[in-house]
């Protein structure tokens, strides 16, 4: 029994640790259809932050919280400005570009801080015990954050003026500006935001993951993995595709191993869209966000 | 370069030179200097490991060349980077042999890596000093692997600690051929020691989310951990083991952690009280070493890496060569291997490396140390240890001019049990 206590809270753990990984991605290609290539890199520079702030003396939680979004959400401005915007509904060229900026980011990095960064932060919550296991508390923190960012941002995407000015550009660009909306700078501010969000998931992983300049390879094959099975529908996509994939990853990995819990992620997300091309969201939950 | 008839006829007449005149064109070079080649990830995934390697390559050559060179001459060094891709290894070795013609090839991480140029520079002839640790089992007449093996490290780390923590142990490997031959290598060692070696599990290189893991090893109450993790992502099961309680419960000893120097990327509560088993540690207490120490990070100023077992083994190699060439009296590949053989032995940062003219490894120093505050601390010192692992299937003295590799298939199939 507390073994099964135990495992259910690692699974959950994973299914909120891919919503972490995937949510900037899932806003970025999810409403803007951008392939951002250097979302492994978004997320490698939030960790970045975080590293490179508490080694400065600055606090855990501000570094997390503030910085690491601030910062890669203002890359992300930055990009969108100097390279994204010129390449709006040319997939194969935003695919392109942005596979060099993020060689770009892992060069800059390296140039910077050397091949690796020392840290001396480890996460600010001990262990809780369930009977005779252990969990890590950060991981339950993480659970919760998973959450409630999903709520903040269906909270912002269906009640203020800006997620509705946003999901009105999204779905026809057209009729939103003949109306006075400004495209271009819900354009930005979208793509801004979902940088922010991979910043923010970086920081947050950082007290429990290794940061270096390359780490960024690791995730960006899981994100999309999980925002495509999504489909169409934002959070109800990434949270449903994380659901099926993350459960599914991580009872496999601790019957098999974990070559074959990778290995049944991989397998679903293949079955799931031979079955349903346009992801989970585009047969079921159709019209949430 | 466009072809048209012109250049083609100069290329041709000067190709029809090189093939006409070969021992001509060789001996021209060697009057201006001494060649070496070192090819190593600088970017990518492994270049935690490469880049000190390479500033250590820079560092014996420069001092080489500062005191007068070799047989007179210079050392031309010139180094390759093949962003932790095989295809680019093969490339520059092929360039390094047949084009810049060499005299010596300093190279390689991965297994794979080695691998991969391993019988390309066999075939050309060409000496290859492959110094990073790995899992033994290479028997070729070509190329000196002088890092350390399981059969000097393993075989130590495995008795201490199952001494120290219980006999109940748990591998965790990297799931690559590096990960499954140590992991058959600490199961030998786990048995010999009368331990029992409950449980083994390989990961993909790039997992970061090791939960359900770590759930099976509190089900399975080992004693202790032993990890042969590999990469930037498995630095993530220390911190999450860490961040679960159970370094303290459950200690952890790795024959692989350090050498990307893991320990300055995890906090020092994380990592406190590992234990691990290499040839060399910055922290190593001779005057050799710390004039070492000094001297590298003088040159290299505040980026110098911290070092560890792969660049001072580095370093260490070029002097192993530049020892044998002065013994040799020449750059020429047999005349170097038999004075290699004869062997040739050197004082290094990490004390005394023989060669072992049976298996071309190396006869070295291993140290235990554990960790505490992102620094190893030494506990343990085993002068001058065998490659016993090598030595058990490989005898270039009875059978010179081989080209193998023992362990390829794991150690079942090279008939260890």
């Amino acid at each position: 029994m507390d073994l099964f206590a135990a495992l259910a809270l690692q699974i959950i753990y994973g299914i909120a640790n891919l919503v972490l990984i995937s949510i900037g991605l899932a806003v970025i290609f999810g409403m803007m259809r951008v392939i951002n290539l250097a979302h492994g890199e978004f997320l490698m520079l939030g960790g970045y932050s975080v590293i490179v702030a508490t080694n400065n003396g600055v606090n855990i939680w501000v570094a997390m919280f503030i910085l690491a979004p601030l910062i890669v959400g203002l890359i992300g401005l930055i990009v969108e400005w100097c390279l994204i915007r010129f390449l709006y509904g040319r997939m194969v060229d935003t695919l392109l570009a942005t596979w060099g900026l993020s060689l770009f980011f892992i060069g800059l990095i390296t140039t910077i801080f050397g091949a690796q960064t020392a840290t001396t932060i480890s996460p600010p919550f001990g262990a809780i015990t369930i009977g005779e296991y252990s969990s890590s508390g950060y991981e339950l923190f993480l659970i919760c954050i998973a959450v409630l960012m999903i709520i903040l941002l269906y909270l912002l995407l269906r009640y203020t003026k800006l997620g509705l000015v946003a999901r009105g550009t999204m779905q026809g660009a057209d009729m939103a500006a003949s109306l006075g909306v400004s495209t271009q700078r819900v354009y930005s501010t979208t793509f801004g935001i979902g940088a922010a969000l991979t910043g923010l998931a970086g920081g947050l992983l950082a007290p429990i993951t290794g940061i270096l300049p390359t780490i960024g390879a690791i995730y960006i094959g899981k994100a999309f993995i999980t925002v495509i099975s999504g489909g169409t529908a934002i959070l109800a996509g990434t949270a449903s595709a994380s659901v099926l994939l993350g459960a599914i990853n991580g009872i496999v990995a601790f019957v098999i191993g974990p070559t074959m819990g990778e290995v049944a992620l991989l397998l679903l997300a293949i079955v799931l869209l031979r079955l349903m091309p346009q992801g989970i969201t585009g047969r079921f939950f159709k019209r949430s966000l | 370069m466009t072809i048209n008839r012109r250049n083609f006829l100069k290329g041709a007449s000067a190709t029809a030179a090189v093939l006409t005149a070969p021992a001509f064109i060789g001996q021209a070079q060697a009057a201006d200097a001494l060649k070496m080649a070192v090819i190593l990830d600088q970017s990518g995934g492994l270049d935690i490991y490469g880049r000190p390697m390479v500033d250590a390559s820079h560092l014996a050559v420069e001092e080489i060349n500062a005191a007068g060179g070799l047989l007179g001459k210079q050392v031309d060094l010139t180094v390759y980077d093949p962003q932790s891709t095989i295809q680019f290894y093969t490339q520059y070795a092929t360039k390094a042999a047949t084009s810049d013609r060499v005299d010596v090839v300093q190279a390689g991480i991965t297994s794979a890596s080695r691998e991969s140029i391993r019988p390309l520079l066999s075939r050309y002839k060409t000496l290859y000093f492959y110094n990073t640790l790995y899992e033994g089992g290479v028997c070729d007449t070509n190329n000196y692997c002088t890092g350390s093996t399981p059969g000097q490290t393993v075989e130590k780390l495995v008795p201490y600690t199952m001494n120290k923590w219980g006999k109940k142990v748990y591998i965790i490997a990297a799931d690559y051929n590096y990960g499954h031959i140590t992991a058959d290598w600490v199961q030998k060692y786990v048995r010999d020691n009368g331990g029992d070696p409950v449980e083994t599990e390989f990961f993909p290189l790039d997992v970061t989310n090791f939960g359900p893991t770590i759930k099976k090893i509190q089900a399975a109450k080992p004693d202790m951990v032993m990890s042969a993790l590999v990469g930037g992502a498995h630095v993530s099961f220390y911190r999450q083991y860490a961040a679960a309680g159970m370094s303290k419960s459950v200690p952890i000893a790795s024959t692989t952690f350090g050498v990307g120097n893991e320990h300055l990327m995890i906090s020092a509560e994380e990592g406190d009280g590992m234990i691990v088993a290499y040839s060399y540690f910055q922290e190593i207490d001779s005057a050799d070493n710390k004039a070492f120490v000094k001297r590298f990070q003088d040159r290299f100023g505040a980026d110098a890496p911290y070092l560890n077992e792969l660049a001072a083994r580095q370093y260490e190699g070029i002097y192993l060569w530049a020892e044998a060439v002065k013994t040799a009296g020449t750059a020429e590949r047999m005349k170097v291997i038999e004075a290699l053989d004869a062997p040739t032995s050197i004082n290094g940062p990490s004390g005394k490396v023989t060669i072992d003219p049976q298996t071309h490894h190396a006869v070295q120093n291993v140290y235990l140390a554990e960790l505490k505050d992102q620094k190893f601390n030494i506990i343990q010192t085993y002068e001058q240890q065998q490659p016993t692992d090598t030595q058990l299937v490989c005898d270039l003295i009875a059978t010179p001019n081989q080209s193998n590799f023992y362990f390829e298939n794991g150690l079942k199939a090279a008939g260890i049990d």
